[in-house]
């Protein structure tokens, strides 16, 4: 299964302490060489992006930085594994590194199941079911 | 799902994670693979008895190993002891060595050097390649016997005795805990390499059953293939390998349709190509490339190590060259004629002559690849390959010799074992009537 981890934090903590950055270089090394990560990536500030919006059949670009936003995405990782559970013990050994080293931080790692095409197919079908049930 | 299903899902998913290295410094430790899988499971069975209660520690590996280490040292003290009342029995034995080993100096090694002895003796050449196969998946890539057992499509007792068995041969033939030296290296290597392909392509393409595909395998292989490529970064046909893997990989999800039915790399929607495989793949073969290219060097004395690119480096190039098309038509087939007329230079094999004759049929028109094909049906060992009749018709049916073609297809269908690919052929057999 894969799985997209994607970091979430409030934009204005500003940038992690070299401790931090090391860890996670140490952590992105061993879990490459376990075979589980494929690959990750760090995202700049939002000053330097911008959003693409389609509301009310209109698509609007917004420049950043999202300013509104509570938390900003701040990087992703993408795992091979075997389970749900695996993921998440990806993550919770990530957050553990930010809570050593960066005790002030606070954010989020959300862990995401990747689909084939074929899996959307199979949501869609068992969708309607769920739906009978609960209506 | 309750909590305590709950942790014990996720003292499953640190199991898989921590067992091969908690194995690994365990069989260093106490130098028999068997009895260090013992001391993993003790650990285990601890954690499952105490995790629930005092929650997930949050350096679990650490956990583990404190306490498989624990359950060594009760081992030997207890081994000791016994030995101290056959030492005062009979006295004549002299000064007596103590059994147990330093523990605490022991665990301190790098614990990557263990996992790299530990793939060594799980692929070592003493085992049947379906030993190594089985200890190989049980020990590097953390699979219960049971999930092997479902991979392999055999009973679960069957991988359980094939294990048990493969642990007591190692011991009894007192298989040491090394990375073999320099003279033994290069065929150690490729028979470890070799475990690792041979699971890849028994998910890739299942010999038999009712899947096409396995993907799990093909992820379990991948996996295994990555780990090595860190624990072993200086050499060039690990790196080839795991670049072959990843870009066959990459055609995973394009290589079956909706109901499972196999699509053949032409037919294939190329958009489906996972490009992360991809790239990784071509990284991980312009490393081979560089590191073969480096043992070119006539300064190295090294004579046991083939010049240049090896066979995984070659068949993960030809991968490269399918994958770099984003159309069936930019396929660059003189360049794969040219690679596997090298391949089967340094690896001659029936299978690789019939690749170069599709290569060639493709290159320089089907009458060329037919006239390859052809001389290769007198090769005994390919009477029973459903690919041969399977190109063969293919080129047939290019060259308008319908009811040959035909033919080809419906034999190549009787002889392969698995249920969709036989379906595939005989809809191909059915379509040269038309």
């Amino acid at each position: 299964m894969r799985f997209m981890m994607i970091v979430k934090h409030p934009e204005k903590q500003g940038p992690p302490p070299k401790e931090l950055m090391d860890a996670i270089a140490i952590l992105a090394e061993e879990e490459a060489k376990a075979g589980s990560m494929l690959g990750n990536g760090g995202l700049g500030p939002t000053a330097l992006g911008a959003r693409v919006r389609l509301s009310g059949g209109r698509v609007t670009v917004t420049d950043g930085p999202f300013t509104e936003a509570k938390e900003v995405i701040g990087g992703y990782a993408q795992f091979e594994l075997k389970s749900k559970e695996e993921a998440v013990e990806s993550a919770v050994r990530f957050m553990e590194l930010h809570k050593k080293y960066w005790p002030s931080f606070e954010g989020e790692t959300e862990v995401r199941q990747m689909f084939d095409p074929e899996d959307f197919a199979q949501c869609a079908k068992a969708a309607p079911e769920k739906e009978a049930v609960s209506t | 799902m309750d909590t305590n299903t709950d942790t014990h899902r996720t003292i499953d998913a640190v199991w898989r994670i921590e067992s091969p290295r908690l194995i690994a410094g365990l069989t260093r430790i106490v130098r028999d693979v068997g009895l260090a899988e013992d001391f993993a499971q003790d650990a285990l069975v601890a954690a499952l008895e105490q995790w629930p209660e005092s929650g997930i520690p949050v350096n679990p590996g650490a956990w583990l190993m404190a306490t498989a280490k624990h359950r060594a040292i009760d081992h030997f003290r207890r081994n000791t002891l016994l030995d101290r009342k056959h030492e005062e029995l009979g006295r004549e034995l002299g000064t007596k060595e103590m059994t147990a080993p330093d523990l605490d100096s022991a665990l301190d090694d790098d614990v990557g050097d263990d996992l790299l002895r530990l793939v060594f003796i799980s692929c070592h050449p003493v085992l049947s390649t379906d030993a190594q196969v089985a200890l190989t998946l049980r020990l590097i890539g953390g699979l219960t016997t049971d999930e092997i057992a479902r991979a392999f499509l055999v009973p679960e007792p069957t991988i359980a005795q094939r294990i048990v068995r493969a642990k007591r041969t190692l011991a009894e033939k007192r298989v040491p805990f090394e990375v073999p030296r320099r003279a033994e290296l290069a065929s150690r290597l490729a028979s470890v390499l070799g475990v690792i392909y041979l699971i890849f392509n028994e998910g890739y393409s299942a010999t038999a059953g009712d899947d096409w595909m396995r993907p799990a395998l093909c992820e379990d292989a991948l996996r295994l293939g990555r780990i090595l490529a860190g624990l072993a970064p200086q050499e060039s046909e690990v790196h080839g390998l795991v670049a072959l893997m990843e870009i066959q990989a990459s055609r995973s999800r394009a290589r079956s349709g909706p109901s499972g039915e196999p699509i053949l790399l032409f037919d294939q929607n190329r958009a489906h190509w996972d490009q992360l495989l991809i790239q990784r793949g071509l990284t991980a073969l312009a490393l081979a490339e560089k590191l073969s290219s480096k043992n070119l060097r006539p300064t190295k004395p090294d004579t046991e190590r083939l010049p240049g690119q090896g066979p995984y480096a070659l068949q993960a190039q030809i991968a490269a060259c399918h994958a770099r098309a984003r159309t069936p038509a930019e396929t660059d087939w003189p360049r794969i004629v040219t690679l596997y007329t090298t391949l089967a230079r340094i690896a001659p094999s029936p299978v690789v002559e019939l690749n170069r004759a599709v290569a060639v049929g493709m290159a320089f028109g089907p009458a060329a690849g037919l006239e390859l094909v052809d001389a290769l049906t007198a090769d005994r060992s390919l009477q029973n390959y459903h690919l041969l009749p399977s190109v063969r018709g293919d080129l047939l049916k290019k060259l308008s010799r319908f009811d040959e073609a035909r033919a080809e297809f419906a034999r190549a269908a009787s002889l392969t074992q698995n249920v969709r690919e036989r379906t595939l052929l005989l809809q191909r057999a059915q379509a040269c009537l038309t």
